[in-house]
């Protein structure tokens, strides 16, 4: 019973705060409910039993990306930007598709019913060691993965720095 | 323990939240933060199942969507700057030199 409330708070907490982020007229504001957002999926995670993706969801997103939002935020000047409107001219119909996008979802779920027509899990325990297993699956089975991530993040640190160059020489 | 058919809902939840931003949001901050809340929707359905089929397959997967949404973090908010650089704007729908 406990686990399914906590549940409940974390997701009304995830949609508000999501619901929050994109109708912010200030960019500023929009990275502090998008922080909000980013907790509750993480409390989620821990409520899920994955230890170390909690760690990294706060480490690195709150704590990395986030700030370099912010910083983003405060270099390009907001102040014109608070006079305009703030939303498309054609924002009715980006709701209706997004919403008939969610109806496609929710009656997906509907048809298949709370089973979702899964296997029948192994059942069984926890794996005590969250943060141990997804070592060994990282740096074992996932090892070529692992490498080409790693490639994509250098990539995007020379992308980032050229793209943010004054000039091209 | 929680169906996993309720984590699925909340994913489901999260991502429309991300598309109506993308879609109707003219700061080009905002849609990427609109992104980043389409990428947690994504985590939260590969951590659910993760969990139903007791592997650890489906974290893997969501600690490299966490480092795909950092370089595109990263590339986004480069090409942001350079962008406002060049054309003094940060609304999508003032950036039409393509728009004949």
């Amino acid at each position: 019973m406990l686990p399914l409330i906590a549940f409940g708070i974390l997701s009304v907490v995830a949609l508000g705060s999501g619901t929050m982020v994109i109708t912010r007229r200030n960019a500023v504001h929009s990275v502090i409910w998008l922080i909000v957002t980013l907790f509750a999926v993480a409390g989620i995670f821990l409520l899920q039993h994955a230890e170390f993706l909690f760690a990294v969801q706060i480490i690195l997103y709150v704590g990395g990306i986030m700030v370099l939002f912010l910083f983003v935020v405060m270099l390009v000047n907001i102040d014109v930007a608070l006079k305009q409107a703030q939303f498309r001219r054609q924002w009715q119909l980006g709701v209706f598709t997004a919403v008939l996008v969610f109806a496609q979802l929710a009656y997906a779920l509907y048809k298949t019913g709370t089973g979702l027509n899964l296997p029948v899990p192994p059942g069984g325990p926890e794996p005590a060691h969250n943060t141990q297993a997804i070592g060994q699956a990282l740096y074992q089975t996932y090892m070529l993965p692992v490498e080409i991530a790693s490639l994509l993040l250098l990539v995007a640190i020379i992308g980032a720095v050229i793209m943010a160059k004054r000039k091209f020489e | 323990m929680i169906p996993t058919v309720y984590y699925i809902l909340l994913s489901s939840g999260l991502f429309t939240i991300g598309v109506i931003g993308v879609l109707t949001r003219r700061n080009i901050l905002i849609i990427l933060m609109s992104i980043e809340l389409i990428l947690n929707a994504v985590n939260i359905n590969l951590v659910a199942f993760s969990q139903y089929f007791r592997s650890v397959d489906g974290q893997v997967f969501a600690i490299f969507v966490v480092t795909d949404a950092a370089a595109e973090a990263a590339v986004g908010l480069g090409l942001i700057i350079a962008l406002f650089r060049n054309k003094e704007t940060v609304n999508a729908d003032e950036i039409d030199l393509l728009k004949w």
